[in-house]
């Protein structure tokens, strides 16, 4: 995902302000990703260079703005959104997932114990989590848009914990995982004979 | 506490065959607290719950409900606590088929003594309260897995329950539908003050709750939460 298109998306129903397509952003995506002004120009700028927006023209600076100007979609910024709205996102498009590489590094590096990275992480993303479903809870029927943002950061989330889960089993299979070591061992006789 | 387990210890079978389900566990639910326990399976987290029920003997250690310890009270103790003071939620819901929603609700303040018609009314506005007073008169059959649940609900919740033990509860239910059961259960405890334990292997289903803890080998080895704010509600209660 780049800023771009986003931008490029925001402007298919009419010409906008930079701060309007930022606020607009930030409605739409509950503020999950924050824009400064200063992104939102420079990106701005290198669509007008690629002919994908241009300054509406009847409509120049204005004394609100700050002296800048009002931008519009082109032809070639309708086709080049429409193409991206088209294109599914490859996983392979995304940053490198540095959690799968701190896993693998545990593995090949002696002395680390593995099956407490696995559930030190769990317990952090389970918290990120109950963060997150906290967020949906309060959110209101209306906040469509926030909504299905949080609602992709949860099955997220919920993928990490599901991979981590299968890490473990994957590992125990392996080479084995210590038992953890209960809180007490010793059981009184008395107390087993109750039962 | 609603729920006061301690050292909670569950050996089934003796010497080399002898299985430890739960060794030395401790756990508490405070009065609006939902605690989800996760684990893989064979962890132990069936164990715990049925041990927090009443519907096991523990080996050794505490279980305290609302102030009795259940490892202490006769059966016949255990079984009327477990009437009138907790409520189960199952995957397969466990309704009786031959009875109507309200019917299904009404029975365990009847089994307890309660007058049918006041059972009935009880009944009614715990359908009302999970949004299906409506239904109050369908058998289970002529219900959507969803509607089923709800009915389980509001017959855990009847009465003077105090805790609220649910198992796997969307288990059988499509995502959509066992979200709104969560959110269901989640406000059962904020609104009514009832401490609420859910197992679950999901951890989408485990972020609704206050506390997840996490069982491996019959022991509790992490926890996630309580959020800032759960911390700031019990202080003020």
């Amino acid at each position: 995902m780049s800023i771009k298109h986003g931008l490029l998306a925001l402007l298919q129903d009419g010409p906008k302000y930079g701060y309007q397509l930022r606020g607009e952003f930030e409605a739409a995506t509950g503020a999950t990703w924050p824009l400064n002004i200063g992104q939102v120009y420079t990106t701005l700028t290198r669509l007008e260079r690629d002919g994908l927006v241009q300054a509406a023209a009847a409509r120049a600076a204005t004394v609100e703005d700050d002296g800048r100007s009002m931008y519009e979609i082109t032809g070639a910024g309708r086709d080049e959104l429409a193409k991206w709205f088209e294109t599914p996102v490859t996983r392979e498009s995304r940053p490198r997932d540095e959690l799968a590489i701190k896993l693998a590094l545990a593995l090949a590096v002696p002395g680390v114990d593995v099956g407490a990275v696995v559930q030190r992480q769990r317990m952090s993303t389970m918290q990120s989590l109950q963060e997150l479903t906290r967020l949906k809870r309060n959110s209101s029927d209306g906040e469509i848009s926030w909504q299905l943002v949080v609602e992709s950061m949860i099955f997220g989330a919920e993928a990490e914990i599901r991979w981590l889960d299968h890490c473990e089993a994957m590992l125990l299979r392996h080479r084995g995982i210590p038992r953890p070591a209960p809180r007490t061992s010793v059981v009184p006789d008395e107390q087993e004979a109750r039962s | 506490m609603i729920l006061d387990i301690r050292n909670l210890t569950r050996t089934h079978g003796q010497g080399e065959q002898a299985v430890h389900a739960l060794r030395g566990v401790d756990l508490t639910v405070a009065p609006g607290e939902l605690v989800a326990v996760m684990g893989p399976s064979g962890s132990g987290k069936s164990t715990l719950l049925t041990c927090a029920g009443g519907l096991d003997r523990p080996t050794a250690g505490e279980v305290i409900v609302d102030g009795n310890d259940l490892t202490t009270l006769s059966r016949n103790a255990v079984a009327a606590l477990r009437r009138r003071r907790i409520g189960y939620v199952f995957q397969d819901f466990n309704l009786i088929p031959a009875l109507t929603a309200a019917e299904n609700v009404a029975l365990p303040l009847e089994l307890d003594g309660t007058r049918s018609r006041t059972a009935r009314k009880a009944a009614v506005a715990a359908l009302q309260e999970v949004g299906i007073d409506d239904l109050a008169d369908r058998f289970p059959d002529d219900m959507s897995g969803g509607q089923r649940q709800r009915v389980a609900i509001a017959r855990a919740v009847v009465g003077e329950r105090r805790l609220l033990l649910a198992d796997e509860p969307t288990g059988a239910l499509d995502s959509e539908t066992g979200e709104a059961v969560l959110r269901l259960l989640r406000d059962r405890c904020d609104q009514h003050g009832i401490g609420g334990v859910l197992v679950t292997h999901g951890a989408r289903d485990a972020a609704w709750a206050d506390r997840v803890v996490y069982l491996r080998d019959g022991v509790l080895v992490g926890q996630a939460g309580p959020l800032p704010e759960a911390d700031a509600l019990l202080e003020s209660r």
